[in-house]
């Protein structure tokens, strides 16, 4: 190293981030939603959790899918820097410096795998490291780039954590696990195509192919109502596996009508007004079918 | 993308609070990890 290297460096220095930079890393509003439907699959699986295992369990899920958010910022940093919604994250903004970033990411993907292990068991450690796995290499590194499927096949990775929680508890996979990944797994399609509808020209300016931007609006919005009806029989399916009761049951009866009569609206709306509240609304949706089946069961 | 980039750079005060804080973080989370094994451990150990 030089004089001018080392007078340099004692001056000024690259940014290294703050903790809220970190923080922010994380994805925190994203892993709301994934804590959301992991606990969604500890409560309704048959059986009993320790509340400290039940916690950690929430942790590891929590942690795991945080990271797994550090790694796909790190490697999408080229595509967030040239789109509005993301242009203002740690890494594009030169807030935190990528090697750090995926370091950060990779450690926090590895341990709660290891600590889920540990202290659940390994079935639900292995579905985890699969979910963060299939986030990273099969979502973000294969698919989201190549084809406008890459949602639809990706949505995979998000519909784990119910899989994961169930698994926490009772140690296996069965049907009722399997309703709830396919309950987000048919969720995720309407839920992203409602976003890339309205934020077209900013995946068309960064390069990724997302269905408005490769088949054009029309045939995103059928695909989108196709995908809110058979969700219809799928959202109802828990009810007959014993996860939800009566309640359960209307609750999704209606959200699913709803959700269909959103699908609807955007088809038959020019504007991106309507695209904008069925992406609102498809959060809601989500949450409430996942809040119906834990009260039901909490109360019951 | 980023390669392109030219980094912020930011004075050595600013740098040294948020080294601070970062430190003070990853501690308060190795405590935490610490304890959370440790409490799993005796609730494994006690059958839970």
């Amino acid at each position: 190293m030089t004089d001018t290297a080392l007078d340099t460096g004692a001056r000024a220095h690259t940014p290294s981030g703050s903790v809220r930079d970190f923080i922010e890393l994380l994805k925190p509003r994203v892993m709301s939603l994934v804590v959301f439907s992991g606990v969604a699959g500890m409560v309704v699986a048959p059986g009993e959790l320790h509340p400290v295992l039940a916690l950690t369990a929430i942790l590891c899920i929590a942690v795991a899918s945080g990271a797994a958010g550090a790694v796909n910022m790190w490697y999408d940093r080229d595509i967030d820097a040239v789109m509005a919604r993301t242009a203002a994250r740690p890494i594009p903004e030169g807030r935190v410096d990528p090697d750090e970033a995926l370091a950060f990411g990779v450690v926090l993907s590895i341990a709660p795998v290891m600590l889920m292990g540990l202290a659940l068991n390994w079935t639900a450690a292995a579905i985890l490291a699969l979910a963060s796995a299939f986030y990273i290499f099969v979502y973000t590194i294969w698919l989201k780039r190549r084809t406008p499927q890459n949602i639809v096949i990706g949505g995979a990775a998000g519909a784990f954590p119910p899989v994961i929680g169930w698994a926490a508890v009772t140690g296996d996979v069965s049907v009722g696990s399997l309703l709830l990944f396919a309950l987000i797994f048919f969720w995720t399609p309407p839920h992203f195509w409602a976003l890339a509808l309205y934020r077209k020209i900013d995946y068309a300016r960064a390069g990724v192919p997302m269905l408005p931007v490769v088949a054009g609006e029309r045939a995103t919005k059928v695909q989108m109502l196709v995908y809110t009806l058979l969700l219809l029989p799928i959202a109802v399916g828990p009810y007959f596996v014993g996860i939800g009761g009566p309640v359960y049951l209307a609750g999704s009866i209606v959200l699913g009508l709803l959700f269909v009569l959103c699908a609807v609206r955007v088809l038959r709306d020019e504007t991106q007004k309507s695209a904008k509240q069925m992406f609102t609304f498809s959060l809601l949706y989500l949450f409430l079918l996942f809040a119906l089946m834990i009260g039901e069961r909490l109360a019951g | 993308m980023d390669e392109n980039r030219t980094p912020a750079t930011v004075p050595d005060a600013e740098a040294a609070r948020r080294l601070r804080s970062k430190n003070l973080a990853v501690l308060a989370a190795l405590v935490a990890f610490v304890a959370l094994v440790y409490v799993v451990a005796m609730v494994r150990m006690s059958g839970g």
